[in-house]
């Protein structure tokens, strides 16, 4: 018979076994079709310096390259993580959460992202459009996901959002502009339903 | 800001490459910053140049810190301009350039002066950016703000100070938790994100009151939560008070289980997700528990969506681990999906199937995999060689198949890990398998003609030598080995020396040719080579009969830990006295227990089956045999899996694992006390006890721990001399009759049973009362009483089933083989009654089997 002691932390072992966690989202990623940055996000510390943050982009890129992520949004585990991904045009869009989260809601964080820049891209979902309108893609990004937390997966929502205060500031433009953002939703919405 | 950034209307059709980002520097655009500080502001262009820090910092850029603080203040400045769409910039790069303390000062009036502003938009944001940037001493000056915003009618501005709030709870907590109220209002709000908020906050404000959780369980459950993210958060917590309440009630209903099952019919999918995930993960689930869960799981497999694919099949593959008998209805389902165009899925449904699959469809599936497995990735490939290996154990008549797709794999193209998975494989079935060793050897054997890896060829090479001299025929692998020698690098020469040299010593018949070919190896231009070449010689040399020593030295294996000797080698100085391998310590030294730390974290890969350890066995024999009062027990016999003896979270964590040797009787004759343990670090001590002669003994220890505290010098890393007594009482340990019984299976059960004495055979019928949970919970009981192997998958039981046959094989404590045929039926009223006979090499065997079913 044999006896193994040992001293440990009580509190330790409770975080670890009684955190229920909420869903989270370790980072949201908007790739060229090189691979290179359009504009990223990170939630997580999984990735603490800038240069493992361009490896792992590089390595979820060159591992999803060869899909056909353009009908439907695909997905993968790599290195422990969820990544849901989609691409249109020359953008690739990635969500990644740890493998233990449910996998549609980190889904619907991608479909909310890619409905958005596509009604504030007007539909032009492409690098250079992508690159023009920066700031807005960036806003898009902010009222998505705080700190890791969910915010809003309704993408029309959070297209209104980021371009909501633009009424004030020049109406006759942006209110043409929002119209059309909610004609394209409404589009959009037709076709889910038919489908 | 909807317009284009740089309008360059003229140039910008010409170059598909074209970036208004171009030629960028940093340099360049701190310069631009500059217009913050103009009087007379323009709001676009200052919006163009935020943008431009931005996209610095998201492409990786750094700011030094003057930079940083330059850039701050100036942004400050834009406070003044009145332009939504500028000010929604300044909040962002604010968050991006994390201010210090002393920074945040100057932004916070401003903030705050947002925050009670009447656009909706500015406070939600200032709130996040606020509460972002604070460092705590602000908080208490914004709370009241904070309590009213959570129960704002706006939604966003209600989310905003949610979320900001589940932020600010690891840092603030007991400001935080003071806005229960509040969150509890919001928490029924009609706005679906923030009653997922409210709900997310609410639970983490209270998480350490299990009381509470069940209560907001209880209550929520009955209402209707709205939003499917917050349904979804509602299903975790409570799983988590499912598993916290310990198991099933009286009427053996699980509580709160209609809450899931209800979750199974929810008009989200990720809800009814959930919702079936919650149900595969409850602990004990019975198959009537998980019917409904796998039928919606069944109808994501056939789903246009490949993520709701994935999310099913994933599941059902953990699902068919521990239930492989509840998946099979999904099989025709799962075998479309092997040409999924996502290889995660195909990969996942193959290793499903393998799980789930009967003897008769191994053939069809093997085929079908051979075709995919030229066009997946090796860590894919690796998941199906392990499904495979599995599979083999599990049906060991189909060794045949499996081992020619084993070969076949092996022979294709592979990187090392897929490659050692596969050698890996061949090696436990041979192993485990008496009649694939011949056909495996050789397959091992063509390997090493061509492999490129030296690990795994003297790897083999080293197997070669043990099993290789047992065969009927073991000079068909000379050829093999001698080829390597001619072939080969020196690290490989130098072990395929050592293989021929066991050939020599364990076949008399073999031994004038062995010794041919070492001959030839003197002349090797590697010093290894020739030193083991010469070595062997000399020791299997002339024609005396070979003695222990030499074979202790071929097939012994070291038992001296490589730290230790590693140590003792470098201490030794060179003298005239030798180098005694006898005096190197023995005592493995006591290391953290490493896997212990992090017990949230799980194995994971694709669904593969978590292994345990792989030889605990051996590494507790090998603690065992090292300690000398313990070296003449006789060997090893079995090991029983580590019990803890005390609450998993005291500080002592004391574990037993039983370890009945030979000559085991239940009176002590030894005990070894452990001399000292270091704080943070497992220790061992071993107490040995003799059973009576015959029959297996059970019973119950119970167990103090007693030690002596001593205070440590922080400074000298010394222990006082005096010490406090102390002592602490240990859970009881029970020794059952299933620590005498080792698992061992048999290839075919019909040919072992008939081969065995008819007249061994003892038939008796026992009532195992009324089972709740159907046959498979008897079979499951009865299999873990007797502690042996189920045989050709009969453990399983078909959900709904009348009746079943299980077989089990194993050996007793003595080398005594036994197998035993159970035959269950079960009536209209869950009566369930069982019929056992067994026939063993030994009468009194069969009887004690019977003694243990009885008085279990």
């Amino acid at each position: 018979m044999e006896f193994l002691a040992t001293r440990r932390c009580l509190k330790y072992i409770c975080f670890f076994v009684f955190a229920v966690s909420c869903p989270s989202i370790k980072n949201i990623l908007l790739l060229d079709s090189e691979g290179k940055r359009v504009a990223v996000k990170y939630f997580s510390d999984d990735w603490p310096t800038n240069s493992s943050k361009l490896a792992f982009e590089k390595f979820v890129f060159t591992k999803t390259l060869k899909t056909n992520a353009r009908t439907e949004a695909e997905i993968t585990l790599l290195e422990n993580n969820i990544i849901i991904y989609k691409f249109a045009q020359d953008l690739h869009f990635f969500v990644t959460g740890s493998d233990d989260e449910n996998e549609i809601v980190l889904a619907s964080v991608l479909q909310g992202f890619f409905d958005a820049v596509t009604l504030l891209l007007r539909n032009n979902v492409d690098k250079r459009e992508a690159l023009e309108n920066l700031d807005l893609i960036l806003l898009c990004l902010d009222e998505i996901v705080d700190g890791g937390m969910i915010l809003e997966t309704n993408g029309p929502l959070i297209a209104e959002k980021v371009t909501s205060h633009t009424i004030d500031a020049d109406s006759s433009l942006s209110e043409q502009t929002l119209t059309q953002a909610w004609a394209t939703a409404r589009e959009h919405l037709t076709r889910t339903l038919l489908k | 800001m909807a317009q284009p950034l740089v309008k360059k209307d003229d140039d910008r059709d010409d170059e598909a490459d074209y970036s208004p980002f171009m030629g960028i520097e940093k340099g360049a655009v701190l310069q631009e910053a500059r217009v913050f500080n103009d009087p007379q502001l323009d709001a676009r262009r200052c919006s163009q140049v935020i943008t431009k820090l931005l996209y610095l910092l998201n492409q990786g850029e750094t700011f030094t810190k003057v930079e940083a603080t330059e850039v701050f203040f100036s942004v400050t400045k834009l406070f003044q301009s009145r332009d939504l769409g500028l000010r929604r910039m300044v909040y962002l790069i604010i968050k991006e350039l994390s201010p210090s303390a002393d920074e945040v000062i100057i932004v916070t009036s401003s903030l705050m002066k947002d925050m009670n502003s009447k656009t909706d938009m500015y406070r939600a944001n200032a709130i996040r950016v606020l509460c972002r940037i604070t460092d705590g001493t602000l908080l208490t000056q914004i709370e009241r703000y904070l309590k009213q915003a959570i129960v704002d009618k706006n939604p966003v501005v209600a989310s905003a100070a949610l979320v900001s709030g589940i932020h600010l709870l690891q840092t603030n907590p007991e400001i935080v938790k003071r806005w229960s109220n509040e969150v509890q209002e919001a928490v029924q709000s009609r706005a679906a994100l923030v009653q997922f908020h409210a709900l997310a906050l609410l639970h983490q404000i209270r998480q350490n009151d299990r009381l509470a959780v069940s209560k907001l369980v209880t209550s929520l459950t009955r209402g209707s939560v709205r939003s499917p993210l917050a349904q979804c958060l509602l299903i975790r917590y409570t799983s988590q008070v499912i598993r916290e309440s310990g198991n099933t009630t009286q009427s053996g209903d699980r509580p709160f289980y209609d809450f899931l099952e209800s979750c199974l019919r929810h008009k989200s999918e990720m809800v009814i997700f959930e919702a079936a995930k919650a149900i595969t993960d409850l602990n004990g689930v019975t198959s009537r528990e998980l019917t409904p869960a796998i039928t919606v799981l069944q109808l994501f497999l056939s789903s246009s969506k490949p993520v709701l694919r994935f999310a099913a099949v994933r599941t059902l593959n953990k699902v068919a681990m521990t239930h492989p008998m509840a998946v099979t209805n999904c099989n025709i389902d799962m075998e479309s999906l092997i040409s999924d165009q996502n290889r995660s899925i195909a990969t996942l449904a193959i290793t499903t199937l393998l799980k789930t699959g009967n003897e008769s469809s191994v053939d069809r599936l093997m085929k079908q995999i051979t075709n995919f497995m030229s066009d997946i990735a090796d860590e894919f490939k690796i998941v199906v060689v392990e499904a495979i290996r599995s599979l083999c154990l599990k049906f060991p008549l189909k060794y045949r198949s499996l081992m020619n797709f084993l070969s076949n794999i092996l022979r294709e193209e592979g990187g090392f890990d897929y490659k050692k998975a596969i050698v890996d494989s061949i090696v436990i079935l041979i192993r485990d398998i008496p009649d694939a060793k011949e056909s495996g050897l050789l397959h091992l054997c063509e390997f090493i003609e061509d492999c490129e890896f030296t690990y795994l060829s003297t790897q083999i090479l080293h197997f070669l030598g043990i099993e290789g001299p047992k065969t009927v025929d073991p000079s068909k692998y000379i050829r093999y080995i001698y080829n390597r020698v001619h072939l080969e690098n020196a690290t490989v020469r130098a072990s395929a020396v050592s293989t021929l040299a066991k050939f020599g010593a364990s076949v008399d018949g073999l031994k004038p040719r062995i010794f041919v070919l070492l001959r030839r190896c003197l002349f090797d231009s590697d010093d290894e080579v020739r030193d083991r070449a010469t070595l062997y010689l000399n020791t299997l040399g002339g024609d005396i009969e070979i003695d222990n020593d030499v074979s202790d030295f071929l097939f012994g294996s070291l038992d001296i830990p490589l730290v230790n000797l590693e140590t003792s080698l470098k201490k030794y100085e060179p003298s005239d006295k030798a180098f005694d391998i006898n005096l190197v310590p023995r005592e493995v030294k006591s290391q953290p227990l490493a896997e212990k730390k992090a017990p949230g974290k799980k194995p994971t890969g694709l669904g593969a089956p978590p292994s345990g350890p792989p030889s605990t066995v051996d590494s507790y024999e090998r603690q065992l045999l090292s300690i000398p009062e313990f070296a003449n027990f006789g060997k090893l016999f079995k090991s029983s899996a580590p019990v803890e003896l005390t609450e998993a979270e005291t500080e002592y964590a004391v574990i037993v694992i039983v370890d009945a040797s030979e000559a085991e009787e239940f009176s002590q004759v030894i005990s070894k006390p452990l001399r000292s343990l270091p704080y943070d670090s497992p220790g061992q001590t071993f107490v040995a006890f003799e059973k009576p002669e015959g029959l297996p003994t059970t019973g119950k220890f119970s167990n103090i721990l007693k030690f002596i505290v001593k205070e440590v010098d922080p400074t000298s890393g010394e222990a006082e001399d005096d010490g406090v007594e102390d002592e602490y009482q240990l859970e009881d340990l029970e020794v059952v009759a299933a620590d005498y019984i080792l698992k061992v299976g048999v290839s075919n059960f019909r040919n072992a049973w008939e081969s065995m004495d008819p007249d061994s055979e003892r038939v008796d019928e026992y009532g195992l009362g009324q089972r709740g949970e159907g046959l498979s919970e008897a079979v499951n009981t009865v299999i873990n009483i007797l502690g042996m192997q189920p045989c050709e998958g009969t453990e399983a039981v078909p959900p709904n089933s009348r009746s079943h046959t299980c077989l089990l094989s194993g050996v007793f404590i003595g080398g005594v083989k036994v197998l035993v045929r159970l035959s269950f039926g079960i009536d209209s009223t869950k009566d369930v009654a069982m019929k056992l006979a067994v026939r063993s090499d030994d009468v009194n065997v069969s009887d004690a089997i019977h003694e243990i079913v009885a008085s279990g």
